[in-house]
C-alpha cells in the first residue's frame, strides 16, 4: 500500500451506522489507517479506508491483524437480527467475537474495544434506579436474544484479565437514538406508538454522536475497564414520546403480550415480545465511571438526542 | 394537543386552585435536581406531587385528622424516618408524608422506599415514581441519603402492614438493612411512631390465597367491605422521637447491628405506648 506507514485501527461492523461514524471520525487522523471488516458492502467508502469483506471467523479476518501493525480493534460487528436463528447468531457472535480475541492476543494488539449494551444488565422490577458495571448481567433471563451478547461482554471481560498487556475497553451505552436502526429508534420512528398502559419507565438515551465520542475517549492510551456510557439525563418515556409528537396507543401488557407474540408469528412487527419489558420496566445505569475516568460527557442534550431520531 | 395532555393540565390548575397559596410557594422553594423536562432522576416530578400533595392533604386533615407531635425534632439535611407499620394499606406512609409536607415550617419530600413489588402493577408504578417514593434497594436508599434526602422506612415491611388485628402495636421483626446503610452513610434516624393505624382496618391475611395471586400479602375483613379498601377514619397520632446518630462498622455482624436496631425499636414501642395512654379513642 501506498503512502508513509501508518498505525492501523481495525473497526468490525464498519457498514454499519455507527461503524460509518467512527470511521469517518478517525480516517481523518493523520496517523491512522482505518480497516474495516464487514460482510456488508461499505458504500461511498473513502479511498483511504481498507474494507475487508469477510467473515468475522473466517481466516482472512485473522490475516487483517498478521502484520502486527494494528493499533486498536474496535468491536462492533455483532449480529442483532431478531429474525435469524439463534444457531447462526450465536456462531457469528460468540465465535466470531472468540477467533477476533485470539488473533488479538497472537498478535499483540494494544487495545481491544467492544461495544456493548446496557441491555445487557436487563429490565426488571426489583433493579436499581441506576446499576453500576459490576451489576450481574441478568438480561438474558427474560430475553433469550440477548443472551449471545451477554456471553461476548463476559468472554472479552475474561480476555481483559487474561491478558493484560492488551488494554481492553467494554462500553456499555444506553439506548442509542439516531439514524442508527436500532431496536428504540425504530420503536419511536413508528407512526403510532404503542405503550403499555399503566406503565412509563424512567429510561435513558444517548445520542449516536455522544456514543462515537465515547469510543474515541476509549483510544486514549492507558484507558481499560468497563464503561457504563449514558447520555444528558433520565426522562419518563411518556416525555420522550410527546416531545415527539407521537400518537401513543396504550395497550394492557397481558394483551400486549399475545397481540405481539402474533404480529411477531405472522412476520409484521420486528420487535420480538420479550423487548417489551423496556417499555414496563428500568433499566438504567450509572455513568459516573465513564464521566471520572474516560473524560466522556455527553455533547448533545435531552432534547437534541430525542429529536435525533427524526432526522 | 392530546386529549390526556388537556385532561393533565386541567387537573394541574384545579389542584393548584385547591391548595393554599403559601403553601404552593413554599413547593415551589424545595430545592430539587430536576433536568430540562422536570424529572429528578428517580422520576419525581413537582406537578405530579402536589396531586399527591393534595392527595395526602385530604387523608392528613380530614379523613384520620393528623397529630404530630415533636416533628421539629426532624433535622434538615438527610435523616431516616424509621416507623412501624400497620393497617393492610400504606396510609401511615402517606400520614408521615402528610405531615413532614404540612406541619413543618419548610415542607419536606419524604422519599418512601416501596416494594419492589409494587413495580409490576400498572399505574402505581410509576405514580409512585412521580411522587417521590423509590424502589426499595439499597443502592437507591444510599443515592438519596447522599444527596440529602429525608427517607422513610417501614423496617417491619409487609410483616407489619398486613399483620392480623390481634398484634396490633406489637412491633414485628425488625429488618437490619436500614441500620448497615445508615451506619454507612452516617445518616441520623429519627424513630416514628403512628397511633392509630393499626385499627383503620382489622383484617386478616389468608396467605396461601396471596401465594397463589403472587401477592406480599391478601388481606381479609370479618366486616363489610371485607376487603379492606375503605379504612376506617380512625384518629392518628404521630410520634417523632429523638434523632439517634448510631456509630459503627456497617459490615458488623448481624448481632452488633441487631442491637442497635434494638435501640431504634425500643424507642418506637415506647412512644406506641405513651400515645396510647395519652388516647382517650380510637376516632378522635
Amino acid at each position: 500500500m501506498a503512502g508513509p506507514v501508518r498505525d492501523r485501527i481495525v473497526i468490525t461492523g464498519i457498514a454499519g451506522r455507527l461503524g460509518r461514524l467512527v470511521a469517518r471520525r478517525l480516517h481523518r487522523l493523520p496517523d491512522v489507517r482505518v480497516v474495516g471488516i464487514d460482510r456488508r458492502e461499505l458504500a461511498g467508502r473513502p479511498r483511504d479506508i481498507d474494507h475487508v469483506r469477510v467473515d468475522l471467523r473466517s481466516k482472512k479476518a485473522r490475516d487483517v491483524f498478521r502484520a502486527g501493525d494494528v493499533k486498536a480493534l474496535i468491536h462492533m460487528g455483532l449480529m442483532h437480527d431478531p429474525r435469524s436463528s439463534t444457531e447462526d447468531h450465536h456462531s457469528w457472535n460468540v465465535q466470531g467475537t472468540t477467533r477476533l480475541l485470539e488473533a488479538c492476543a497472537q498478535y499483540g494488539v494494544p487495545k481491544v474495544i467492544l461495544l456493548s449494551s446496557a441491555n445487557v444488565y436487563g429490565p426488571r422490577p426489583d433493579n436499581p434506579q441506576f446499576l453500576a458495571e459490576d451489576a450481574p448481567l441478568m438480561g438474558g433471563q427474560s430475553f433469550p436474544a440477548i443472551r449471545d451478547l451477554i456471553e461476548v461482554d463476559m468472554l472479552t471481560s475474561s480476555f481483559f484479565w487474561k491478558h493484560s498487556q492488551c488494554e481492553t475497553v467494554i462500553l456499555r451505552p444506553v439506548h442509542i437514538l439516531g439514524g442508527v436502526k436500532n431496536a428504540p429508534s425504530n420503536y419511536l420512528r413508528l407512526r403510532f406508538v404503542p405503550t403499555l398502559l399503566g406503565f412509563d419507565p424512567m429510561v435513558q438515551v444517548i445520542h449516536e454522536d455522544d456514543v462515537v465520542e465515547a469510543i474515541c475517549r476509549a483510544l486514549d492510551p492507558g484507558v481499560r475497564g468497563i464503561f457504563n456510557v449514558v447520555g444528558p439525563g433520565e426522562v419518563p418515556l411518556s416525555t420522550i414520546l410527546r416531545e415527539l409528537g407521537k400518537p401513543t396507543i396504550p395497550v394492557p401488557h397481558g394483551l400486549a403480550k399475545s397481540l405481539f407474540g402474533a404480529l411477531w408469528r405472522g412476520k409484521l412487527t420486528s420487535f420480538p415480545v420479550p423487548e417489551l419489558e423496556h417499555i414496563r420496566y428500568v433499566c438504567m445505569v450509572d455513568g459516573s465511571r465513564a464521566i471520572s475516568e474516560l473524560g466522556y460527557r455527553p455533547r448533545h442534550t435531552l432534547k437534541e438526542t430525542i429529536q435525533a431520531v427524526q432526522r | 394537543m392530546r386529549v390526556g395532555d388537556w385532561l393533565k393540565q386541567q387537573l394541574f390548575h384545579w389542584v393548584d386552585d385547591q391548595l393554599p397559596s403559601s403553601f404552593r410557594a413554599k413547593l415551589k422553594a424545595l430545592p430539587t435536581r430536576q433536568n430540562e423536562y422536570g424529572y429528578d432522576p428517580f422520576g419525581f416530578n413537582r406537578d405530579d406531587a402536589k396531586v399527591a400533595a393534595l392527595i395526602a392533604r385530604f387523608f392528613h386533615h380530614t379523613y384520620f385528622r393528623v397529630q404530630s407531635h415533636d416533628i421539629a425534632r426532624v433535622p434538615s439535611g438527610r435523616v431516616m424516618l424509621i416507623s412501624n407499620h400497620s393497617g393492610q394499606l400504606p396510609f401511615d406512609g402517606i400520614a408521615i408524608a402528610g405531615s413532614m409536607l404540612y406541619d413543618c415550617e419548610q415542607p419536606r419530600i419524604v422519599r418512601a422506599m416501596i416494594e419492589r413489588y409494587v413495580q409490576t402493577l400498572p399505574f402505581m408504578s410509576y405514580l409512585f415514581a412521580r411522587w417521590g417514593s423509590i424502589t426499595g434497594t439499597p443502592e437507591n436508599c444510599r443515592r438519596l441519603l447522599e444527596d440529602g434526602e429525608a427517607i422513610l422506612v417501614f423496617p417491619e415491611g409487609s410483616r407489619g402492614i398486613s399483620k392480623p388485628f390481634t398484634l396490633r402495636y406489637q412491633l414485628q421483626e425488625f429488618g437490619l438493612g436500614f441500620m448497615r446503610l445508615a451506619l454507612e452513610t452516617k445518616t441520623p434516624i429519627v424513630p416514628v411512631a403512628v397511633v392509630g393505624a393499626e385499627e383503620q382496618a382489622p383484617a386478616f391475611n389468608i396467605k396461601p390465597v396471596a401465594k397463589l395471586v403472587g401477592a406480599p400479602a391478601f388481606p381479609v375483613m370479618p366486616v363489610p367491605p371485607f376487603f379492606p379498601i375503605f379504612p376506617f377514619p380512625t384518629k392518628y397520632r404521630i410520634y417523632f422521637g429523638e434523632p439517634i446518630l448510631f456509630d459503627g462498622d456497617p459490615d458488623d455482624e448481624d448481632e452488633v447491628l441487631e442491637e442497635k436496631v434494638k435501640v431504634v425499636k425500643n424507642e418506637i414501642q415506647n412512644m406506641i405506648r405513651i400515645g396510647l395512654k395519652e388516647r382517650k379513642n380510637i376516632f378522635w
